[in-house]
């Protein structure tokens, strides 16, 4: 492993969940704020910003709320995977040497139910949102239909991990959904896309996240725990991966985009898998989660089954997976979300996650983020 | 008798006793839906179920236009069908329910209404049924 060029010395979240008529903006100045106040440092301190959002079309106008200090700031969106790219980005001024103290912000704030927008804007025609297919949701539904008739998982596994999320949830202050259910109320309650139920599915809502970067060597003037940035790796899909809003595939379907952000962010770090001691994987529904422990390589299709059952993904495990509730129990603004899990991340590494503290001091995390239209983020930290 | 519309032009053939979905192929590569300046291509009406789910609520409309409201609205299922050389193609699947499908099972292509324009035309889009006549046993 070698020196760490950048270092996370500050993190904060404006919590997910529903503000009325809060404006997002306001809500991304005020997450940036905590993370400034984290670091001991003022908003005069940032020498260059990037901003992710859906909702917000000049994310950058955040300025206007932080101070007119005229520094570059730079709008960023790549769907689910948001927050990876606002970190990365934010990680590559330091390293070209633009600026020695960077910050990555997100924020978003969507309207109530699944997302709606016309076909075109993904280069689709019309019949298919017509006729009822212009939806993100089905996709898992089928996805993960088709990986449990290849590899041989149940309906129970999926809602013990959507029970898992719900009861990390239940001990993260922050959480939106902080009531735990049993696998039975998972089981039994509306099935929104064979064979995921309504509790296996996260929901929009609205949040901010941010986190404070700064060149490693100077980390010590904000904090005397910089968490370090090991890797930072963003991919698109390849012909043949299987995404959401594709009319027809290819018969030959080739690894997602989450398998080559994650084989890319471990050859930059030096790591691999056995060495990650707590993770944050894209639980957009609890199918995904399960998928998304096979392609970022902790384990072998099919032996989720094994490992759920036996709890190693719960805080006690062997490898913790979505300690504050992931994406079921904080709901995904999609601009912020990535943020949040870099969040919790550095807190878990610090030792500062209270009732939902891994034991035994860990020393690496891992973030995965994963979503339309194919793209994949992984970050790994250290302390 | 009551008048039918195919929801797009140069979607599936129609009329026709053997309605085909048109893709496009281009050096050898197809292409579903057809993009413009490919050769059309026919695909095949048979296939092999790849996947499914239902979609249990009512889609954002606009896009979808489906003569229903969140009341009526009657839960539909679509699935990925597996056809052999050419491609997996998403559609609506009919005659069938989630309990009784199987992935890998025989599918055929069908031409279904979907919803009713206000000028009473029903619109048509394709679907795929679990195969009437299995293969190998006409």
């Amino acid at each position: 492993m070698s020196a760490p060029e950048i270092a996370i010395v500050g993190v904060g979240l404006h919590p997910f969940g529903r503000y009325g008529d809060k404006l997002c903006l306001q809500m991304g100045a005020e997450a940036a704020q905590a993370a400034l106040a984290d670091a001991g440092a003022q908003w005069s301190d940032v020498q260059v910003a990037a901003v992710g959002s859906h909702e917000v079309s000049n994310p950058d106008a955040i300025v206007s709320l932080l101070g007119l200090t005229g520094i570059p700031v730079r709008g960023v969106f790549n769907g689910c995977a948001t927050g990876g790219t606002s970190l990365q980005v934010a990680a590559q001024s330091i390293r070209l040497g633009e600026a020695d103290v960077a910050m990555a912000i997100g924020m978003d704030k969507h309207p109530r139910g699944a997302f709606a927008a016309d076909p075109s804007v993904m280069g689709l025609p019309a019949w298919y949102g017509q006729t009822g297919m212009f939806l993100t949701t089905h996709f898992f539904g089928m996805k993960i239909n088709r990986y449990m008739h290849e590899h041989g998982i149940g309906r129970e596994t999926l809602a013990r991990v959507a029970a898992k999320n719900l009861r990390n949830g239940s001990i993260t202050p922050e959480a939106w959904r902080r009531k735990p259910l049993s696998v039975e109320e998972i089981l039994d309650a509306a099935v929104v896309n064979y064979p995921l139920t309504q509790y296996m599915y996260c929901s929009p809502d609205e949040g901010a996240a941010a986190v404070v970067l700064c060149r490693a060597d100077i980390a010590h003037r904000f904090t005397g725990t910089p968490i370090y940035l090991r890797a930072a790796e963003l991919r698109s899909r390849t012909e043949g991966a299987f995404e959401v809003q594709s009319p027809s595939l290819p018969t030959t379907i080739t690894p997602s985009p989450s398998v080559a952000a994650s084989a890319a962010a471990y050859e930059a770090a030096g790591m691999g898998p056995e060495d990650v001691d707590v993770a944050q994987l894209q639980d957009t529904d609890a199918g995904s989660e399960i998928i998304h422990m096979a392609e970022n390589g902790f384990c072998a299709d099919g032996e989720q089954e094994k490992w759920i059952a036996e709890g190693a993904t719960e805080i006690g495990g062997r490898l913790p997976v979505n300690t504050d509730g992931g994406l079921i129990a904080n709901g995904e603004p999609i601009g912020a979300s990535g943020l949040r899990q870099i969040r919790e991340l550095v807190l878990q590494l610090r030792g500062q996650a209270g009732d939902r503290q891994v034991a035994g001091e860990p020393r690496v995390g891992y973030a995965h983020l994963y979503g339309a239209p194919g793209a994949s983020a992984v970050t790994i930290l250290s302390r | 008798m009551t008048q039918q519309t195919p929801v797009a032009e140069g979607l599936f053939t129609w009329p026709s006793d053997e309605p085909a979905l048109i893709a496009s192929q281009v050096d050898g590569k197809l292409q579903f839906p057809p993009r413009p300046g490919g050769e059309p291509y026919l695909l095949k009406r048979r296939g092999r179920l790849w996947s499914f789910t239902s979609q249990s609520f009512r889609p954002p409309s606009p896009p979808y236009d489906g003569n229903d409201d969140v009341r009526t609205f009657v839960p539909y299922l679509l699935g990925y069908v597996e056809l052999e050389g050419e491609l997996l193609v998403e559609g609506r699947l009919v005659d069938c329910d989630v309990d009784t499908l199987e992935i890998g099972q025989p599918m055929e292509l069908r031409i279904v209404p979907y919803t009713v324009r206000p000028d009473g035309v029903e619109v048509l889009t394709y679907a795929f049924a679990p195969e009437s006549q299995p293969e190998g046993e006409q």
